[in-house]
């Protein structure tokens, strides 16, 4: 856990009265909505198709017990229950009234969260690997990165009204679990050839109606150097992005045009040319940052307890197990994932009850600390393996023990029509028959790791292009259709979806992906093949065939 | 849907109403004929001309404390003037999401 220190505090509760003041006029009539339009993204508040709509940043995916309880708190008293994990490690409530919007930020602020850069043309919620700091093999925990870019980029005037949104994700990982390759900037840590930890630095990644896979733009920048080279790239960008056409003024779109050789040749010539501006991090800044971060007193442990020999033979734990428990760094620990989709609900939703009683359990079982995934799950970081019996027990009573990691109901899904004033066709309904089609489990660990990815509109909330299986809902004469992509990944091997065919009707959407999984099942070679490495060794084509035969 | 925010010329081809989101608690409005809002889709004005549609628009407008972001939306007129929403996202914005709210507790 990060602490904050007083200037984190002052900070924040100068934010809310700021705000408060705001919104009195507001209400008042003193302001108008344009003019307070501005004001209301900068503190994350959007208005959607019911009501406003309050996202709140969960700083690179990590919560302490008491600011879940806090969310939990928000959700009951301002909203009606229940709150949205977001594919960016936020969490949002979709009934909100603009009136209490102050209060609600103060109490949020009373345990050190905010909503600041959650929306608008500024840099974002910075994200991570929700495993930062207990994967094992990880060069370091990323997390102490993630915070002093946030640091450096909160409420900074030159980024502040950027061309268009930022963001940035970092993994110090093998396998990326934070999407870097679709972030505007993407940062992986790594050692160089003389044992030095910096970053590969790579930039022009996104999705929307232009997707970009994100390149490497430097290799190697030393962890002292990252936030002047940050400060490099954004400079280009803000002087050469555009912001005459809200559709063209991404980073990715400037990357594209000018060619990647050209775009790190700029951010080279104006890293150059900036000097010594005051950003380079020395030890004590970086291990200032670094002490401000708990770990754990983790026990010595047996890699394999008793309690964890007994319940093999339960069926139900065993199954969770192997599908929602991962290797922690630490003998005798576990991280565990929580999911949040279980058949038929709305992915990545929690009520204020599950938030509570997750909180509890954290508490108990995990050091009071949760965290949040971008696939829009929670994980518990720190969990004994003699504790996983009786934690199993727990998150099945309360629905959140849904053996389906990863697996073909583990579908990240944005709002779509139902909540976004965005959107085109509707997202959740959709995900929520796909979870019926599938509920079997053994049918899902026959399929094996298979990501559906859905997003209600062209801006692609729900990273549809990165899906194993995506889907795009469009309108077509006033009815809700729906194109299909397979082949897309959002990891270390990103890559985005090939169209698969026509696009579909409402009615006809889990038809055609039982067939997509049908025709996958036949045609892979082996029970160890994933879809996503099927359709790259055929290509889309004999899957289209079988599946659009008779369409 | 095509996201009314994205509406530029006003151009009608049936029964229309102005709706926005109320600016205190962002809950859908309806603009009726008093030159005031309603969260009843049945007290609204109903009109049938583009002159009639950018008039009510710009009079609603106007009143830009009340509500926020107006515009004109398409309805049907059912036997016995009964007034439904149009198409499938007023429907949503007039009857809520289509989905079960319920999340497991």
């Amino acid at each position: 856990m990060y602490a904050y220190d007083e200037l984190d505090r002052t900070l924040i509760n100068e934010r809310v009265s700021e705000f408060r003041d705001q919104v009195k006029r507001r209400l008042s009539g003193e302001l108008t909505e344009d003019e307070f339009k501005i004001l209301r993204l900068q503190n994350g508040v959007y208005l959607q198709l019911h009501a406003y709509m309050f996202r709140v940043a969960i700083p690179y995916g990590t919560l302490s017990s008491k600011q879940l309880r806090r969310l939990a708190h928000v959700a009951r008293r301002y909203d009606r229950g229940y709150g949205h994990f977001t594919t960016r490690q936020n969490i949002q409530f979709n009934w909100i009234k603009l009136a209490e919007l102050p209060d609600a930020l103060a109490d949020l602020a009373e345990v050190g969260i905010h909503a600041m850069q959650t929306s608008g043309n500024n840099m974002r919620n910075v994200t991570s690997d929700q495993w930062a700091g207990v994967a094992p093999g990880e060069i370091e925990d990323p997390r102490i990165w993630s915070e002093i870019i946030r640091q450096h980029t909160t409420l900074h005037p030159e980024f502040s009204f950027l061309p268009r949104k930022f963001k940035i994700a970092i993994t110090a990982a093998e396998h990326d679990r934070a999407a870097i390759k679709i972030h505007d900037i993407g940062l992986r840590l790594h050692k160089n050839a003389d044992g030095e930890t910096g970053f590969e630095v790579l930039v022009g990644g996104g999705l929307g109606r232009t997707p970009f896979i994100a390149k490497t733009i430097k290799p190697f920048v030393s962890g002292r150097d990252i936030l002047s080279y940050i400060e490099a790239i954004l400079r280009v960008y803000n002087q050469y992005g555009r912001r005459d056409n809200i559709y063209k003024a991404r980073i990715k779109i400037l990357v594209h045009e000018l060619g990647i050789e050209k775009f790190a040749k700029e951010v080279d010539e104006e890293w150059k040319a900036m000097g010594d501006v005051g950003l380079t991090l020395d030890h004590t800044a970086i291990e200032e940052v670094r002490s401000r971060f708990s770990y754990p007193a983790y026990e010595k442990l047996p890699h394999m307890p008793d309690e964890l020999k007994q319940a093999a033979h339960d069926k139900l734990f065993e199954r969770w197990r192997k599908n929602s428990v991962s290797a922690h760094k630490v003998q005798g620990y576990s991280i565990v994932t929580l999911s949040l989709k279980p058949v038929g609900g709305p992915p990545g939703d929690a009520s204020a009850e599950q938030m509570d009683a997750v909180a509890d359990l954290a508490d108990k079982y995990s050091f009071g600390e949760i965290r949040v995934g971008h696939e829009q799950n929670l994980a518990l970081p720190h969990v004994a393996k003699r504790d996983l019996p009786v934690l199993f027990k727990a998150l099945d009573r309360l629905g959140l023990a849904t053996p389906n990691v990863n697996l073909v109901t583990d579908i990240i899904a944005c709002p779509g029509l139902d909540y976004c004033s965005l959107a085109n066709a509707r997202s959740i309904p959709i995900a929520q028959e796909l979870t019926r089609r599938f509920a079997n489990h053994d049918t899902a660990d026959l399929i094996g790791r298979l990501h559906i990815n859905i997003s209600g509109c062209i801006n692609a909330c729900g990273h549809h292009h990165v899906g194993h299986i995506g889907i795009l809902g469009v309108e077509k004469n006033g009815e809700e259709f729906y194109q299909i992509t397979i082949g897309g990944r959002a990891d270390e091997n990103a890559q985005l979806g090939t169209l698969i065919g026509p696009a579909v009707p409402y009615a006809e959407v889990a038809d055609v992906i039982e067939d997509i999984v049908e025709a996958y099942l036949a045609l892979r070679d082996r029970p160890e093949e994933l879809f996503v490495d099927t359709v790259k060794r055929l290509g889309v084509e004999p899957i289209r065939e079988r599946v659009y035969a008779t369409r | 849907m095509t996201s009314p925010l994205e509406q530029k010329k006003i151009r009608i081809t049936g029964p229309s109403v102005v709706t926005a989101n109320r600016t205190w608690d962002g809950a859908v409005v309806y603009r009726t004929a008093k030159q005031g809002w309603s969260t009843e889709l049945a007290d609204s004005a109903i009109v049938s001309t583009s002159d009639d549609a950018r008039a009510l628009l710009a009079e609603a407008t106007a009143d830009d404390v009340g509500a926020v972001g107006p515009y004109i939306a398409p309805v049907e007129l059912k036997d016995g003037g009964k007034v439904k929403p149009g198409n499938l996202r007023e429907h949503i914005r007039a009857k809520g999401v289509t989905i079960d709210l319920q999340v497991p507790a």
